[in-house]
């Protein structure tokens, strides 16, 4: 249950986030990128997010996630591939040496504010 | 009004590690990250390991765990120097963060130690997604698990530098294929290291310490002392 961690950093920074100036703020979407590799559960983030965000600005936020597929690249031929399963060997040159472009982005893209 | 954001999450634990990567390198300890599911015999291992590198080499302990000082009470019989963490604290956290293994690494004091090794909390899911300024990661599995585990917690072992199989000695009573799970290891991390051992019987043990011993360039008693540290 590592995502209430998560939730708690991505609340900190989405309030951050929410301009000085405006009154009474209410966020209604807070938008991610999660990868593929990443340990998220997202009904789990989301109970979490729920939990956390009762009486702040984000309370009923709708969570939209931007799902990043796993990208690597292979050290030693430098050939780039996306997978879909648990194998990281390089497809090309059955090289293990690899560097994973993307699956492991836990990001806040941005929030988006209810017009008043 | 959309605004952008555009931050990683983990951020903060980030640049926590980056300061425990910076306060290990001026101590020049080596620290290794020891992660595995609960049961794997990781405490086990921990205690094979110390027996054989003690007292050439000066190690130092940090035990995470959610509840009990168990762990650790079996490990100071080794002597090392250890420090147990207790998440529950923090409140039932299932891994540990860079800033506990901060607050715990200067308590502990790392002045008199070559190595530090983290026992992580026994989990195979959110400790892999949590950078601690460690120089290098081991995962213990067991033969009493699935030989699918590399393929169901894939990130575990993608980030892991080497990989203990643990439990050989009881191979002959039970139906697990070894083969099978160095196999799944290969796939998710081809070319890691995989050592079959018991750290019960200490069977298969030295192929690992050599390993832990030239990953972290730990120096021997007599060279220590060439050195005049």
């Amino acid at each position: 249950m590592h995502e209430m961690g998560i939730a708690q950093q991505m609340v900190t920074i989405a309030l951050d986030a929410i301009p000085d100036d405006i009154e009474n703020p209410r966020v209604e979407k807070l938008n991610l990128r999660i990868g593929k590799l990443a340990a998220v559960v997202e009904h789990s983030l989301s109970f979490c997010l729920e939990v956390m965000t009762k009486d702040t600005p984000l309370e009923g936020a709708e969570l939209i996630i931007d799902e990043v597929p796993v990208c690597l690249r292979c050290e030693r031929c430098n050939h780039e591939w996306q997978t879909e399963i648990p194998a990281f060997g390089c497809p090309a040159c059955n090289n293990g040496q690899v560097t994973m472009i993307s699956g492991r982005e836990i990001e806040i893209t941005s929030i988006e504010l209810a017009d008043n | 009004m959309e605004v952008n954001i555009q931050k990683r999450v983990l951020a903060k634990n980030e640049s926590d590690a980056d300061r425990n990567r910076a306060f290990f390198k001026e101590k020049q300890v080596f620290v290794l990250n020891m992660m595995s599911s609960p049961g794997s015999g990781k405490t086990e291992v921990l205690c094979r390991t110390l027996e054989n590198l003690m007292p050439d080499i000066r190690v130092g302990v940090i035990v995470g765990d959610i509840c009990t000082t168990n762990d650790a009470d079996r490990l100071s019989v080794t002597g090392a120097k250890v420090t147990q963490i207790n998440t529950d604290q923090f409140g039932g956290d299932c891994h540990l963060a860079a800033h506990l293994i901060e607050s715990s690494a200067r308590a502990l004091g790392c002045d008199d130690l070559d190595l530090l090794i983290v026992e992580n909390i026994g989990n195979l899911v959110c400790p892999a997604e949590f950078d601690i300024g460690e120089d290098a990661r081991a995962v213990v599995l067991s033969v009493t698990e699935g030989e699918d585990k590399p393929l169901k917690y894939p990130l575990m072992f993608q980030v892991a530098d080497a990989a203990i199989l643990n439990k050989i000695d009881l191979l002959p009573y039970l139906d697990f294929d070894a083969a099978l799970a160095v196999e799944n290891m290969d796939k998710v991390h081809p070319g890691m290291p995989v050592f079959e051992l018991s750290a019960k019987t200490g069977e298969g043990i030295e192929p690992w310490l050599f390993w832990l011993r030239t990953k972290g360039q730990l120096p021997l008693l007599n060279q220590r002392f060439r050195r005049g540290l």
